[in-house]
């Protein structure tokens, strides 16, 4: 095979080059002001946050000595070597781990059934009317702007210390993220079944039911499932502010440094949510499954 | 108007017995399984100590609590909490900028197309896993052992948790990235480095920036909770303000989050727009 490069003329050329290296530092030039004005920021941002890379370098050692302190029983042995001693609470803390993913479980499921109520009215193509559509979108961003651990600080001041709190809290803020996801997923259904059903003279919620709802389902499930995920890890941390489940025993074992406690709790905190990472997975894995072969 | 025909019915039930005679298996397995899911809840609910009475007086206070929200006012410490929001924001923006420079390296180590070997790849992936596995408040409260109250925990709080979902994020994205434009860099005689540098980098660098915005956006939310266990920030004037019950100072507090998110997320909406484009904005 015979290559042909045919060379421009030097002065066509010439042009050519300028014009490119033109462009070339024109985009160079943009990135280094951006990245001039990043830098920028995060020099302000390490003097706001009081970075200091002096305590950061001496504490260092601590970091890592600290991960070798929760690893070491009181009598100075590796954790691993002696299992019974290391996980000496297992009954409680299963106990109270299991609280946690029924906090999870309760505030999951009654936020999915209000967000459930709310999304049709909140969703563009669905919405009887533009006022509920206002009111119910304001409403859900409100739920999940709030962190979940901001209800949860103060409805342990409303309804008194223990679970009830954080399953409130865990309650409100899923109706706002998974009332926003509902509502999205709902924007993008087929319209045609909706309009097929509405012409046989049912009622708005005849066509909710019969004409969106079936669109929806799988995604909705998935969506939840998903939620249920990131709620247990939620409510791990619920008991920091006295709202019940496993964070309670664990912010007692950190701030009374019970080092191997620590890392009981830990393990057993990573290995339940691994567990419900592969369990809702494997679920939802199911249900698109069903969904495709229909 | 003609009337329609009337339907054969035992000809339907014929053509069709997987819809009128299913098996009871499959007819009451939604059934059972919304039995069993409103069983689980009910036990809930009575084990976490619901009760109508608790639910009554706790709205009661709750409705209390509102009505003493009303007017949102910061007193006189208005300057106090600015600096504070103003704190968080530079946690979130230092702890995420952190974690996505450590986390890019590792990210190559779990990428299928960069380390085809598994077993090399396995702890890597179940070691981001795990850190992914710890919520940011713990390790807030880890990292006050050991550097102590204050913001710069806060900030190696959220670079480590944002660590392990970094890597998980970036090493999908490698993973996405076309292979022919790798192949055409060692076509050309490039070596391993060259290869990401010229072929992975500029594929998969819009979309991380991409990530590295949205996690900004979304750890000023959570830099707002780390204050909470004592992390620095506006949650710690939050969660004083609600210990001592000044609830004008709470409403005015949550009303700035609710401000400053909105403000995060419309600049970074901006920025992402301008980095990757319309096509990636999801």
């Amino acid at each position: 095979m015979t290559l042909a490069v045919s060379l421009l003329p030097d002065q066509q050329l010439a042009a050519l080059n300028q014009a490119y290296r033109k462009a070339v530092a024109r985009k160079r030039l943009r990135v280094a002001l951006g990245a001039a004005v990043f830098f920028a920021a995060l020099v302000v941002a390490s003097v706001g946050a009081e970075v200091n890379l002096r305590t950061l370098f001496t504490y260092f050692g601590h970091f890592v000595s600290y991960f070798d302190r929760i690893l070491t029983l009181e009598n100075g042995n590796r954790v691993w070597t002696d299992i019974g001693e290391w996980l000496w609470g297992w009954r409680k803390w299963s106990f109270y781990l299991g609280e946690t993913i029924l906090i999870s479980y309760v505030g999951t499921l009654s936020g999915a059934v209000l967000a459930f109520a709310l999304n049709f009215l909140a969703a563009e193509n669905t919405s009887p009317a533009p006022w509920p559509r206002f009111v119910v979108k304001r409403f859900m961003e409100f739920c999940r702007t709030v962190p979940d651990i901001v209800f949860a600080l103060i409805f342990v001041i409303a309804f008194g210390l223990g679970p009830m709190a954080g399953v409130l809290a865990i309650t409100i803020h899923s109706v706002g993220a998974l009332g926003k996801q509902y509502m999205e997923m709902v924007e993008n259904i087929d319209m045609k079944p909706v309009e097929g059903v509405r012409s046989t003279g049912a009622d708005w919620i005849s066509c909710m039911r019969f004409a969106v709802l079936p669109q929806v389902s799988a995604g909705f499930a998935s969506y939840t499932l998903l939620r249920f995920e990131i709620n247990v890890r939620g409510a791990s941390v619920m008991g920091f502010v006295g709202a019940g489940g496993i964070g309670q025993e664990l912010v007692v074992a950190i701030r009374k440094f019970y080092y191997s406690d620590v890392s009981a709790i830990l393990l057993m905190i990573i290995a339940s949510v691994f567990v419900i990472d592969i369990g809702t997975g494997w679920i939802r894995g199911r249900l698109f499954g069903r969904d495709r072969r229909a | 108007m003609s009337k329609l025909p009337s339907p054969d019915s035992d000809g339907l039930r014929a053509r069709y017995p997987a819809v009128f005679d299913r098996p009871a298996s499959a007819r009451l397995a939604t059934p059972l399984m919304l039995l069993g899911a409103f069983g689980i809840f009910a036990f809930g609910l009575v084990h976490l100590g619901f009760s109508p009475a608790r639910m009554l007086s706790g709205l009661h206070q709750l409705g209390w609590i509102t009505m003493m929200m009303i007017p949102p006012d910061p007193g006189a410490s208005l300057p106090l909490y600015l600096k504070a929001l103003g704190e968080t924001l530079s946690i979130a923006l230092l702890g995420t900028t952190l974690a996505a420079v450590f986390a890019l390296p590792v990210s190559l180590l779990a990428a299928r197309n960069i380390v085809p070997s598994n077993l090399l790849r396995f702890p890597v992936r179940r070691f981001l896993d795990s850190i992914r596995g710890v919520d940011t408040l713990i390790w807030a409260l880890v990292w006050i052992n050991v550097v102590g109250l204050g913001p710069f925990a806060g900030v190696l709080a959220i670079a480590v948790s944002d660590f392990g979902a970094f890597g998980k994020l970036f090493s999908e994205a490698i993973e996405g990235a076309d292979q022919k434009q790798v192949e055409g860099i060692r076509a050309s005689g490039g070596n391993a480095l060259h290869e990401i540098r010229f072929g992975l980098l500029p594929q998969v660098l819009p979309v991380i920036a991409g990530q590295v915005l949205y996690f900004i956006e979304s750890n000023t939310r959570s830099a707002t909770i780390i204050g909470i266990v004592g992390a620095g920030g506006i949650g710690l004037q939050l969660a004083e303000q609600i210990r001592v019950l000044e609830w004008q100072k709470v409403s005015f507090l949550i009303l700035m989050i609710l401000v400053a998110v909105a403000a995060i997320d419309w600049i970074s909406g901006k920025l992402r727009f301008a980095i990757i484009g319309k096509r990636a904005v999801v």
